[in-house]
């Protein structure tokens, strides 16, 4: 039997990076605010001890942190006409459980997209021709601009404490940033992290090809500093323990280390954890949602009102929860109608890894997640696509974000994989391999979406998300031209020999890719052919708010998190100052 | 302790609980952790086997010394306590893969892409799968058992069963080979805590200085050989006893 608790005003679902600035700021403004978690509390002192941080086995291979499949898991196929699968064991990337959701096990990469990957689809066309689009494409522009986002791009980098140089500060480019970049309105509140020996070879060969290195934005901070919540963070020491870990340093913007200290002690916000949001509840007619159900640990299900729903469960467990609440039209492939499961996307990774001479050290366990040297004359629309014939592009970058042995076993081309050989193959190449890699956009098709699987349920026997993903020939194209753009960096750099990494195609879930999982419940113009709003608002519910990756209409060729931050802001924004005062559609039809 | 049995301490010695919602955890008004709390990882317990019977045990050390071997390089596999290391995490939740979705159908024709597919969890891969090597062992060569045979002869049918070339009676020889090479890997290579990368051998082999957490000085002298020995989560010291 379901037990009903008493209204608050706002019931924030997932208690990650976008739960975490919401439910503080709103709580701030004064309101009664709940946040309803399915995993444990997680903290700095107690959990990301120094002492037991460390630990490859525990959290980098076994996932200790990590949401387990056992719990909750998606099924997957690569094309609408294949049988999906669970994923029984998380590989390609791998969701959060518990307080600080991803944003606390992350890398902290932290960009900003380009103002052009906001207007990507009419952008292409007036410069190349609608007909320049790849075949059975859904690419949509964002509903929002990059001019409108900076002052939110701004907020959440300053709740981070984001280590970079600026490119373009009001306009003007400056010398050792990414002159491509989007004007931004003040300098990164933090200057660079150092960089290795890989990176200043990597800056030198890239430079002298003409290309325009700069030190990668990092969320992995670089010197001490405090936030505008007056929580303070303390420089990273390159300890290479940042994904998949939680820091012991206080160095890893998160959660932990930006918000919650101050956010619990705000007298108007409570969280629970341990508690799994079941469902959104909606009035009879469905046009009004009138708070959640979720479960404890003990199968008691709870019933929370609440004036104010705001579904921040990462990307696609924000479109679960939508499928599973009835809020939206659901994406019907067949038919090519519907919002809800739509443009799903992803990310490619290519790139060269060179292999370089005796009494060279580039010492990859002093690294940092963020750590590298990057180019971005290859993103977006920052080269001539015209002579290429794809769309989309990539940052490059030379980093080493890690050394952990487990994973990390570089080896020459051609080594054997166990016995003698090997072990003088992994001894000698330990410190003289390193990688220039490519991460790239995906855009958005009529094949790649999310719908609820037929056959495989979760242990409360509700089916579980279905992914239909593969990475197009557009993206292959695309990746494996910067697979060689990458191997050309590396030669440039004195590699000795270099080994070439294609897009692995099909996709697949066994080797870990990344977590960039985008799209589904998609923002735009268009309620036909997007779930939300431009304020991130459901067109159909006006009630609900969904933050994070899901709004994404495609993906662009960068790590999500700084532009989920930045439109959380701006959600935020048109939710303190349009919507509280009246409560509606901000949008109208 | 168990991560879930301190959870349910904290929640009664530091948290205010809810009283109706009393099996999630309410946090209000201040963070919920007390200092000089940590959650240390499960220790390897009482000596001697937790999994393997002997005869498995010695399988499995003729393995590991063989992906590992004992060189001039180093120590090999089994003195670098990999064989402790899978036995102990078989032992644990990764034996019965508890933490993974092990809900059925499970059809028998997944795509590669679709992973991991098999219902067979590790302890059975292990407990299966080298009785199926060692009855092939003592079909082909004369009766002797897989510990038995040469090195050369243990290399060779390694290597058949890494390309797909042998077939073991009743189970897969490809999934015996990958589950036991990576769990050698990870024996060699994790911190000494759970048995495995005794001295640090896999650690020293390689020049990974393990848990320092400060690389400072290393960043701001590029190119430079890092010459401090490794550190481990228990310092200098290797596993905190020898269980066999
Ligand atoms: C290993 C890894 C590395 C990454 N590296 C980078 C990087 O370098 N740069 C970058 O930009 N991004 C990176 N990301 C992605 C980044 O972490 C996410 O984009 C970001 O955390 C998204 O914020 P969010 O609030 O949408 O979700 P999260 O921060 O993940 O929070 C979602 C929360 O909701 C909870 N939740 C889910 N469902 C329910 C439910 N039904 N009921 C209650 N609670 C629920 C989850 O447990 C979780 O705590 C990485 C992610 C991972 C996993």
């Amino acid at each position: 039997m379901t037990q009903r608790l008493p209204a608050k005003d706002v019931v924030v679902v997932g208690l990650g990076w976008t739960g975490s600035i919401l439910s503080y700021e709103l709580a701030r403004s004064g309101l009664e605010v709940v946040a309803i978690e399915r995993g444990p509390w997680r903290d700095t002192a107690a959990d990301f001890n120094i002492t037991t941080a460390p630990d490859e086995l525990r959290y980098g291979i076994r996932l200790e942190m990590f949401l387990r499949p056992a719990q909750e898991t998606v099924t997957m196929r690569n094309t609408p006409e294949q049988r999906a699968l669970p994923i029984r064991r998380f590989g390609s990337f791998l969701p959060p459980n518990g307080v600080g959701g991803a944003g606390m096990h992350w890398n902290g990469q932290t960009w900003r997209f380009l103002p052009t990957d906001f207007v990507i689809r009419s952008h292409y066309a007036q410069r190349y021709g609608a007909g320049f689009l790849p075949e059975g494409n859904q690419i949509q522009d964002w509903g929002v601009t990059y001019d409108e986002l900076e002052p939110f791009y701004d907020a959440f980098e300053y709740c981070a404490g984001i280590s970079g140089e600026a490119g373009n500060l009001q306009g003007k480019i400056q010398p050792g940033g990414n002159p491509f970049e989007g004007p931004r309105s003040r300098p990164y509140p933090t200057p660079p992290q150092l960089q290795g020996y890989a990176q200043q070879l990597f800056a030198q060969a890239s430079a002298g090809k003409g290309l325009h290195p700069f030190p990668r934005p990092s969320a992995n901070i670089s010197t001490a500093y405090t936030n505008p919540y007056g929580v303070r963070m303390a420089p990273c020491t390159y300890c290479g323990f940042c994904e998949r870990f939680g820091c012991a340093n206080y160095s890893k913007a998160s959660p932990q280390t930006c918000v919650l200290p101050a956010l619990v002690r705000q007298p108007g916000f409570e969280a629970r954890t341990e508690c799994e949001v079941l469902k959104v509840n909606l009035t009879p007619d469905g046009k009004h949602a009138t708070g959640v159900t979720y479960i404890d640990t003990q199968g008691q299900q709870w019933e929370q009102p609440a004036d104010l729903v705001l579904l921040c469960a990462f990307s696609f467990f924000n479109v679960r929860l939508l499928l599973l609440s009835g809020i939206g039209k659901p994406y019907d492939h067949a038919a090519g109608e519907g919002v809800v499961g739509r443009n799903y996307a992803y990310q490619t990774g290519s790139g060269s890894t060179g292999y370089f001479g005796e009494g060279t050290h580039f010492n990859p366990f002093a690294a940092s997640g963020s750590l590298g040297v990057a180019v971005d004359d290859y993103n977006s629309d920052n080269f001539d696509h015209g002579s290429v014939g794809f769309v989309g592009g990539a940052s490059i970058t030379c980093a080493y974000t890690n050394g952990r042995p487990i994973a990390y076993r570089p080896t020459l081309p051609g080594t054997p994989n166990w016995g003698s050989a090997w072990k003088r193959g992994v001894k000698t190449m330990y410190n003289r391999a390193m990688g220039v890699g490519a991460q790239g956009s995906v855009m958005s098709y009529r094949d790649n979406y999310l719908d609820l699987d037929p056959t495989y349920k979760d242990d409360y026997g509700r089916p579980l998300l279905r992914m239909t993903f593969n990475y197009q020939p557009n993206e292959q194209k695309m990746a494996n031209w910067m697979a060689d753009r990458c191997d050309e960096i590396v030669k440039a750099m004195g590699a000795q020999q270099t080994r070439i990494g294609h897009l692995g195609v099909p996709w697949s879930v066994v080797p870990y890719q990344t977590t960039h999982n985008t799209g589904g419940a998609v923002m735009g113009t268009d309620p036909k052919t997007s779930a939300l709003n431009r304020y991130l608002q459901s067109w159909d519910v006006s009630n609900v708010f969904v933050m994070g990756a899901s709004a994404f209409p495609q993906n662009a060729g960068y790590n999500p998190t700084g532009t989920v931050g930045a439109l959380t802001y701006w959600s935020l924004n048109a939710i303190r100052e349009q919507y509280l005062k009246a409560p509606g559609p901000l949008v109208q039809i | 302790m168990t991560i879930s049995t301190r959870r349910q301490l904290l929640a009664s010695a530091a948290i205010i609980v809810f009283s109706r919602a009393a099996f999630g955890h309410t946090i209000l008004g201040k963070l919920p952790w007390r200092p000089n709390e940590v959650y240390p990882p499960e220790p390897l317990g009482s000596p001697g086997w937790h999994f393997f019977t002997p005869g498995e045990a010695a399988t499995v050390d003729a393995m590991v010394d063989r992906f590992i071997p004992a060189d001039e390089l180093g120590p090999g596999g089994k003195q670098a306590g990999c064989t402790v290391f899978i036995d102990r995490q078989l032992s644990g939740p990764y034996g019965t893969y508890e933490w993974l979705y092990m809900k059925g159908p499970f059809p028998a024709d997944p795509l590669p892409s679709q992973g991991l597919q098999s219902p067979l969890t590790p302890r059975q891969q292990y407990r299966l799968g080298l009785a199926a090597l060692n009855a092939y062992c003592r079909g082909k060569y004369d009766n002797r058992a897989f510990a038995q045979l040469d090195a050369d002869a243990q290399d060779k049918l390694l290597d058949g069963m890494e390309k797909g070339e042998v077939q073991l009676p009743e189970f897969s020889a490809r999934m015996l080979f990958g589950t036991v090479l990576a769990n050698t890997m990870e024996g060699f290579f994790a911190d000494p805590i759970y048995g495995g990368n005794r001295d640090m051998a896999g650690w020293k082999l390689i020049g990974f200085p393990g848990t320092r957490y400060d690389y400072r000085d290393v960043m701001q002298n590029p190119n430079k050989p890092y010459s401090l020995p490794p550190v481990g989560l228990k310092g200098r010291v290797s596993a905190d006893r020898s269980p066999t």
